[in-house]
């Protein structure tokens, strides 16, 4: 038996992991990690109080009353047997001594540990501003609860900024309670920075035909609160203004990543860069051999998409890179798993079910491969360069499984495979996603030095 | 009783709101939404509509005792 096989059992048995971020990714990481033999020591860490609960459905079934915020708590699928830490933050990691920080002075030591401290909601940038009563953002069960609230108490409006899926879910919700809803959208139209401009347009009909006030390229500049600090009016950029008495900050997340800034990792807005066997990577862009990451806020490359860095915050890429991460850091390397699946994501809204496979953004041209539009039932389909990268279905999810095949064997688009309900009409047009303006990050590193021994790359902070 | 769907993988069959409709509504033609934490008088239903899922993208609770013992809490 060689000895790195031997080093292996013996950590498998005796070893410490730490997984620091208790949600989805650390669960399902934690439970693989058992069901892959390993009997050391396992600690979870989290931010958060509550043990680890399931997020999609705060922006649908508990917004509408159904399902209490605490309701939401995901089932296990066995016993972890860990040690829970939770309401204390990791604030700081040292590869040095292998040691986790945690926010209430302790250090917890590990031999392997994984990252997985996901996104949170992105604030309103002025804090006053964001601290009025009836402004939220969704993210966590409180935050349901408190919009759940004040939805159920029967607003005149409310505003929601930002037609992302979450935002479009939450309008969504409102109108079918007969609330007024004004959805102010940066971009050209709802959904547009993911699913491209084709899809943009029939979202806002969707948002339209169910009464949605939909502004689209326009900024909210300014949430104007009374006396007694309740939102009431927003300002926007071409001068109009909204009375209303909720307002719902969709405008994204924020990766995880600032109790990292020390560590030495390679971290930045697009969060903890590691290879596709989920292994984080040093500032230098060196893999190392005991840090791992999953879920929202990792970021890896994917062999289909030219090897292209890509961060996924989607339920299904949290599932399936928390359980390569937790087969990849019990094994040695040649029994090791690349993570690649192809991303898939659904959104609920307006009676429609939204399904993609692949990444839209990875894409020149976009074609309604299947179905019809004005039903809000059909397959569009994504190509780069010829060939098929994703795809996009509008109630008709049962097509998705054949995209994404065609999207693994790099098959030519526009799909050549007879389909049936093909438009007549079905031709391709430019994908027409916005501009360079959501990849134009601040730098986050320069090289030093001149010998290829003495190189070495240093973080930047603003 | 704690269920998850991988919403990801459902195809709206719509098997599982036939044979649990407390638990498991068709949104539209074929989105579905679900009760996470669904009463436990519904079990059986839950069950049954777990094992007809003709994808099995329905996950309910293996444990039987506490999920976990919290060492560490913030109030």
């Amino acid at each position: 038996m060689t000895s790195r096989v031997e080093a292996l059992q013996t950590f498998k048995r005796d070893g410490r992991i730490v997984i620091v971020g208790a949600s989805l990714a650390g669960l399902r990481a934690a439970e693989s990690l058992r069901d892959e033999g390993f009997t050391g020591s396992l600690t979870m860490i989290g931010d958060e109080t509550a043990e680890p609960y399931d997020r999609p459905p705060l922006s649908k079934q508990v917004l509408t009353g159904w399902v209490p915020a605490t309701g939401t708590t995901l089932p296990r699928r066995r016993d972890v047997d860990a040690q829970w830490l939770l309401g204390t933050p990791a604030t700081g990691l040292d590869l040095a001594d292998n040691v986790v920080r945690l926010a209430d002075g302790r250090e917890v030591p590990f031999d392997r540990m994984l990252i997985s401290t996901g996104v949170r909601a992105r604030p309103w940038p002025v804090a006053a501003e964001a601290a009025l009563t009836g402004v939220f953002v969704v993210r966590t069960r409180e935050d349901a609860e408190g919009l759940q609230q004040a939805i159920a108490a029967g607003p005149k409006r409310v505003l929601i900024i930002g037609a992302g899926f979450t935002g479009s879910e939450i309008a969504s919700i409102c109108r079918e309670r007969d609330i007024a809803v004004t959805v102010a959208e940066l971009g050209s139209g709802p959904l547009v920075g993911a699913l491209g401009a084709m899809i943009g347009e029939i979202a806002a009909d969707m948002q339209l035909a169910n009464g949605v006030d939909l502004r689209c390229g326009v900024k909210v500049t300014q949430l104007e609160g009374d006396a007694q600090g309740r939102f009431r009016r927003a300002h926007f950029s071409d001068g109009s203004t909204v009375d209303a008495d909720v307002a719902v900050v969709a405008l994204g997340g924020i990766r995880n990543t600032e109790w990292l800034r020390d560590s030495g990792l390679a971290i930045g807005p697009w969060g903890v860069a590691c290879d596709s066997g989920c292994r984080a990577f040093d500032l230098n862009g060196l893999v190392t051999d005991d840090i791992f990451v999953a879920g929202d806020v990792a970021r890896c490359p994917h062999p289909i998409y030219e090897y292209r860095f890509i961060s996924l915050e989607h339920w299904a890429n949290a599932v399936e890179q928390a359980e390569i991460a937790a087969h990849n850091m019990v094994n040695l390397q040649a029994d090791r798993w690349p993570h690649l699946a192809i991303p898939t994501f659904w959104s609920i809204q307006f009676g429609v079910n939204i399904k993609s496979v692949g990444v839209p953004t990875f894409a020149d041209e976009v074609i309604v491969a299947q179905g019809s539009v004005s039903e809000h039932r059909f397959v569009a389909a994504y190509g780069y360069k010829g060939r098929v990268t994703a795809a996009v279905t509008f109630n008709n999810a049962k097509w998705l499984d054949h995209y994404r095949k065609l999207i693994e064997a790099a098959a030519p688009f526009p799909p050549a495979q007879p389909t049936p309900d093909q438009p007549a009409d079905a031709k391709p047009m430019p994908v027409d996603f916005p501009g360079p303006l959501l990849l134009s990050q601040d730098a986050t590193v320069v090289v030093t030095g001149h010998d290829p021994s003495e190189r070495r790359v240093t973080a930047v902070r603003p | 009783m704690r269920v998850v769907v991988d919403l990801s993988r459902c195809q709206g069959y719509a098997q599982c709101a036939f044979l649990a409709p407390d638990a498991f509504r068709m949104h539209g033609e074929e989105a579905l939404m679900y009760d996470p934490n669904p009463d436990d008088s519904q079990r059986d239903q839950v069950l049954r509509a777990a094992a007809a899922c003709p994808i099995q993208a329905i996950l309910v609770e293996q444990l039987e005792g506490p999920a976990m013992t919290v060492e560490a809490r913030r109030s």
